[in-house]
């Protein structure tokens, strides 16, 4: 099938974009690296009248620090770049370690940091990292912006805070504590697919090696990014031993995410996979946290 | 319709054509610029059929709009090969390992080990296979596609490089 017909605007300023979301709204669908719009078009399950193609705004392809040793990324950074970048994986080596998880590189080549953040998939990978490092997003309109914090910008299934003329335009990640470590897990059953289950461990230590912060962020296992806040809690001021971190994983995925079965696993199979691969994240994140890793 | 001037240099040649902007980049080469080389599998973005390579890298072609490629470079199947007659070593690799049955697939994957192999002159099995996992194949359960790309390391490593 073919996409629908549709006015194409392709801005060469984000002025210009914002002008065009505004004067369109709902009726304008802003493509970055098109990797989940365009099948959505050929399809037509999407038929937008209006098509404002931001791939001419490199002001939007930035990567850097801010004074406050934040990390900020443009919206429009293909994946392929987030993927290589030292910056990104000195600074959020979350992010670097989910990256290869996204699809294929040649979905990465085009796919943007922004685009997969808008598109809001439960089962991707970019939003459970923005809601583990506690990211935050600079949305744009003509005449002014916003900043939200990304677990609340995830309102649901393909859903967002994001409002018909405004534009992602930047993601801003603090900097990792000392004693920090991360590690991200995902299981499919093939390389590139849509993973049954995975998700972020971020946990955090004191001198004396007892957990101080522990995040645990999951996909595919509710409408949004789900975070196991009673799982979390049940690490904190623990030595990460092996039986704590058992009931962890035993509480995150028991009671907390819940996954919806479909053709390619039973809701029961996802939540053991939770939990397995819960145990397998907490691991190798308190280790390096021990290690020194990060932070 | 609301056509659109696009110019573009695919294979090295330079084309410019007016297209609606709807116009997928894989109808574009194959229906306007002739190219049949790339091929439609799936039109979503998974099967890798339609892949060719936007200024160097692979990409879905089916997931661009031909629009989207004005002032870029691209290269097809049809540009591997430095002479009508010629093989490109890859192909000569595919061709000898029986990396193909059918071939719908194979333009396919030809375009997306190319920028691999650039990158990774020397590669395991095992990144072989991961960088193939974008492309699916009905005919052949990859196997002599893996050995094909084996065979050109091979040969590549035999040339000096």
């Amino acid at each position: 099938m073919k996409p629908a017909p549709f006015d194409y605007i392709a801005p060469d300023s984000l002025d210009a974009a914002l002008a065009a979301v505004n004067e369109y709204g709902y009726d304008a669908k802003l493509l970055a690296g098109g990797q989940s719009l365009v099948p959505m078009m050929n399809f037509r399950l999407a038929q937008p009248a209006v098509i404002v193609d931001l791939n001419g705004l490199s002001e939007l392809d930035t990567i850097r620090y801010d004074d406050s040793g934040a990390l900020r990324l443009g919206a429009m950074v293909r994946q392929r770049r987030l993927e290589r970048d030292p910056l990104v994986a000195k600074a959020a080596p979350l992010l670097h370690e989910a990256m290869p998880h996204v699809a294929h590189p040649q979905i990465r080549n085009r796919g943007t940091l922004g685009g997969s953040l808008a598109h809001a998939d439960p089962a991707a990978e970019l939003p459970v990292v923005m809601v583990a490092l506690d990211g935050r997003f600079r949305l744009q309109r003509a005449g002014g912006e916003r900043w939200i914090e990304a677990r609340d910008f995830f309102t649901g299934i393909f859903a967002t805070d994001l409002a018909a003329e405004e534009i992602v335009v930047e993601v801003e990640l603090p900097p990792l504590p000392p004693r920090t470590g991360v590690a991200f897990v995902e299981m499919a059953r093939r390389h590139g697919d849509y993973a049954l289950a995975g998700g972020a461990a971020l946990v955090s230590l004191d001198e004396n090696g007892a957990c101080t912060k522990a995040r645990l962020v999951y996909l595919n296992a509710g409408e949004v990014p789900v975070v196991a806040e009673q799982a979390g809690a049940l690490l904190v001021g623990q030595l990460p031993s092996e039986r704590v971190i058992e009931a962890a994983a035993a509480v995150a995925s028991e009671q907390e995410v819940e996954p919806m079965g479909d053709i390619h696993a039973t809701a029961d199979f996802k939540r053991h996979l939770a939990k397995v691969l819960t145990a397998r994240a907490l691991k190798q994140a308190f280790a390096r946290a021990r290690h020194g890793e990060v932070g | 319709m609301n056509k659109q001037s696009v110019s573009v240099t695919v294979n090295g040649l330079a084309y410019e054509r007016e297209v609606e902007p709807r116009l997928l980049l894989s109808d574009f080469l194959r229906h306007e610029l002739g190219l049949t080389g790339t091929h439609v599998g799936c039109e979503h973005g998974v099967c890798g059929a339609c892949t060719i390579l936007l200024d160097g890298q692979p990409v879905r072609s089916c997931l661009m709009l031909a629009v989207q490629t004005n002032g870029h470079a691209l290269t097809t199947v049809e540009g591997l090969a430095a002479e009508q007659d010629d093989l490109h070593p890859l192909q000569q690799a595919f061709w000898e390992a029986h990396g193909l049955q059918c071939g719908f697939c194979t333009p396919g994957f030809l375009m997306t080990l190319v920028p691999f192999l650039q990158e990774n002159s020397n590669p395991t099995e095992a990144e072989i296979r991961e960088a193939i996992s974008g492309n699916l194949c009905r005919c052949t359960g990859y196997q002599h596609i893996v050995d094909a790309v084996k065979l050109a390391v091979e040969k590549n490593v035999e040339r000096g490089g």
